[in-house]
């Protein structure tokens, strides 16, 4: 028998609640005053439609309440509408879902941008609560996204100095083998000065 | 008004918006008093449920008062101050007939599988949520409950979802007499399961998670026994080791897509969305509970797939039950026990916040800063 560190007799209200029918077996459901099992019950008044609102292909019919809440619009929403004509059990309804997220998010930001506002992203995020909480943490990810800031510099750097060494070896190689092939193919004006 | 609007994962802000109207003959306004910030919101602002639109308000635990009311609305009049369960919820339909509230099929028209929830993506319906001053609440006489005068606001507002998700979690494990339950995760839902645990009860009570602030927390509120699964090795082997070789008798998931523990289920469930969040807990629950046993799910998942052993779930003859809470079916029991001094859910509120402070405070929850176990926000003000 497992022990239990706890007595239960000073829980206030312990097993008040216990029911010796709710074995697993017990259904949750009650089906005893059910007269029908098909979609014919007395339905709400319908709501009439103000916005675009998706329908899940699974719903025969529109439920009578419905959201309204920020109705698909531009790609995202091609893209959510795409979605909506494949089930619930589809897997692809759901990553389209997931793509049309991510691209909502690029939307939201061109919108803000589009009203002459440009989002705030830190503290949208909570950098004061990180700031006031846990001020080691928040240097450290600063830390991190300044070292990668730098790496990602240095690299491009790195290859733009490579590609003016390559120009440069280019210019000075042009009589090599292969090398008067290779500028001959490329249009006058997108050619290196 | 002003309203939490989505902007993007990990990012939220106050906006103006446009104040909510009666759309349906059965809606009323509400006027948010309090509303809370629960632990299936960091599902949406972690990016993981799909159909989360840009420019959406979250928010599912909200009471306020009645502001207006649709011509059909009978039993909810203007300056009622209200409780509203997170289920949309028309009580006519073939599941609401059945009591399964968080299961209507008049509220959703974008899934069958889930009701609409307020303030919960696209995928439980496309409602504005509670986050916010205003909101429209539809199908009023149904759902909304007027909060008896003895009662602390505080109380009210967990009874949206959380006390009653906690305890339907363990009515569902259909907890008999000294049985040992498990309870994963140590949130406000976890919490309140392992409490009603003992009300159906359970002869012990384990909870597990790896934050030592709300395990310590848990150890009173529960009470309970706890242990941090980060000192652990093998999860399923320290459980029967705990309960004579056998496993618990009923183990609660109580965590979700959210769940730390697994570099495996993080990386294809939390990171690159391969599953539909990372499902470790429910994989300990499956492992760790005896062959017959109870395994009840309410953390959330998204709608895809998980990696679960299901294997094990057939060769230990387990039960599985889950669903989101009725919580209008389980309201008056959930009242006579508070009133009755057996529960105190406002003992789980660490913050309060303005509602301009929102994006703080969605940060504070998510990365658990400042010993936060459960935020309130206050549209309004205190």
């Amino acid at each position: 028998m497992s022990r239990s560190l706890v007595d239960t007799a000073s829980i206030p209200g312990w097993g008040s609640d216990a029911d010796p029918g709710n074995d697993p077996t017990y259904p949750m459901r009650r089906i005893d005053d059910q007269s029908s099992r098909g979609m014919d019950w007395d339905r709400p008044a319908p709501q009439t439609p103000t916005v675009e609102v998706l329908r899940s292909i699974e719903h025969r019919r529109l439920p009578a309440v419905t959201g309204t809440a920020t109705p698909p619009s531009g790609i995202s929403g091609a893209l959510r509408r795409l979605a909506f004509r494949r089930s619930e059990s589809d897997w692809w309804h759901w990553l389209l879902l997931m793509g049309a997220d991510r691209i909502n998010v690029v939307e939201g930001v061109v919108e803000d941008l589009g009203r002459g506002r440009v989002p705030n992203i830190p503290a949208e995020m909570g950098i004061r609560a990180e700031w006031r909480h846990n001020r080691k943490g928040l240097a450290t990810k600063l830390g991190i996204a300044a070292a990668g800031a730098l790496a990602g510099y240095l690299l491009v750097r790195g290859s733009r100095d490579g590609d003016r060494s390559a120009d440069a070896a280019g210019h000075a190689g042009h009589d090599r083998p292969g090398s008067a092939a290779i500028g001959a193919d490329i249009h006058p004006a997108m050619r290196p000065s | 008004m002003l309203a939490m609007n989505y902007r993007g994962p990990y990012r939220v802000r106050v906006d103006e918006k446009p104040m909510p109207v009666i759309l349906h003959p059965e809606d009323a306004i509400v006027r948010v008093t309090r509303s809370c910030i629960c632990g299936s919101d960091l599902h949406l602002y972690h990016g993981m449920v799909p159909d989360t639109r840009i420019g959406s308000t979250f928010g599912h635990e909200f009471c306020g008062i009645v502001e207006q009311v649709g011509p059909a609305v009978r039993d909810l009049k203007p300056g009622d101050h209200v409780l509203v369960p997170f289920n949309i919820a028309c009580g006519k339909c073939h599941f609401c007939q059945q009591g399964l509230f968080g299961n209507c099929h008049e509220s959703n028209a974008q899934a069958t599988a889930v009701g609409g929830i307020f303030g919960y993506s696209h995928t439980a319906g496309g409602y504005d949520g509670g986050q916010a001053q205003y909101v429209r609440v539809p199908y009023a006489d149904v759902g909304p409950m007027v909060i008896p005068d003895w009662m602390d606001p505080d109380d009210a507002v967990l009874l949206t979802d959380v006390v009653p998700t906690g305890y339907q979690a363990a009515e569902m494990g259909g907890i008999q007499r000294g049985d040992t339950v498990v309870v994963f995760g140590a949130g406000p839902v976890g919490l309140m399961a392992a409490r009603s645990a003992w009300l159906f009860g359970a002869g012990r009570v384990i909870v597990i998670d790896h934050l030592d602030y709300r395990l310590e927390f848990a150890r009173t509120f529960g009470p309970a026994e706890v242990y941090n699964f980060g000192e652990i090795d093998d999860m399923a082997v320290f459980l029967k080791k705990q309960t004579d070789g056998l496993g618990a008798d009923v183990c609660i998931d109580a965590v979700g897509g959210d769940a730390a523990g697994s570099a495996l289920h993080t990386l294809f469930g939390a990171k690159l969305k391969l599953e539909a969040g990372s499902a470790i807990a429910l994989h300990w629950a499956i492992n760790s509970v005896k062959k017959g046993g109870v395994v009840s799910i309410v953390g959330v998942y998204g709608p895809t797939g998980n990696m679960v052993p299901m294997g094990n779930v057939v060769n230990k003859g387990i039960t599985i039950r889950a669903n989101q809470a009725s919580v209008r079916r389980l309201l008056p029991r959930l009242i006579e026990h508070i009133r009755a001094g057996h529960i105190d859910p406002k003992a789980m509120i660490t913050h309060r916040v303005p509602l301009a402070d929102i994006a703080d405070a969605y940060h504070l929850f998510s990365a658990k800063l400042d010993g936060c176990i459960k935020p309130v926000l206050l549209p309004h003000g205190a």
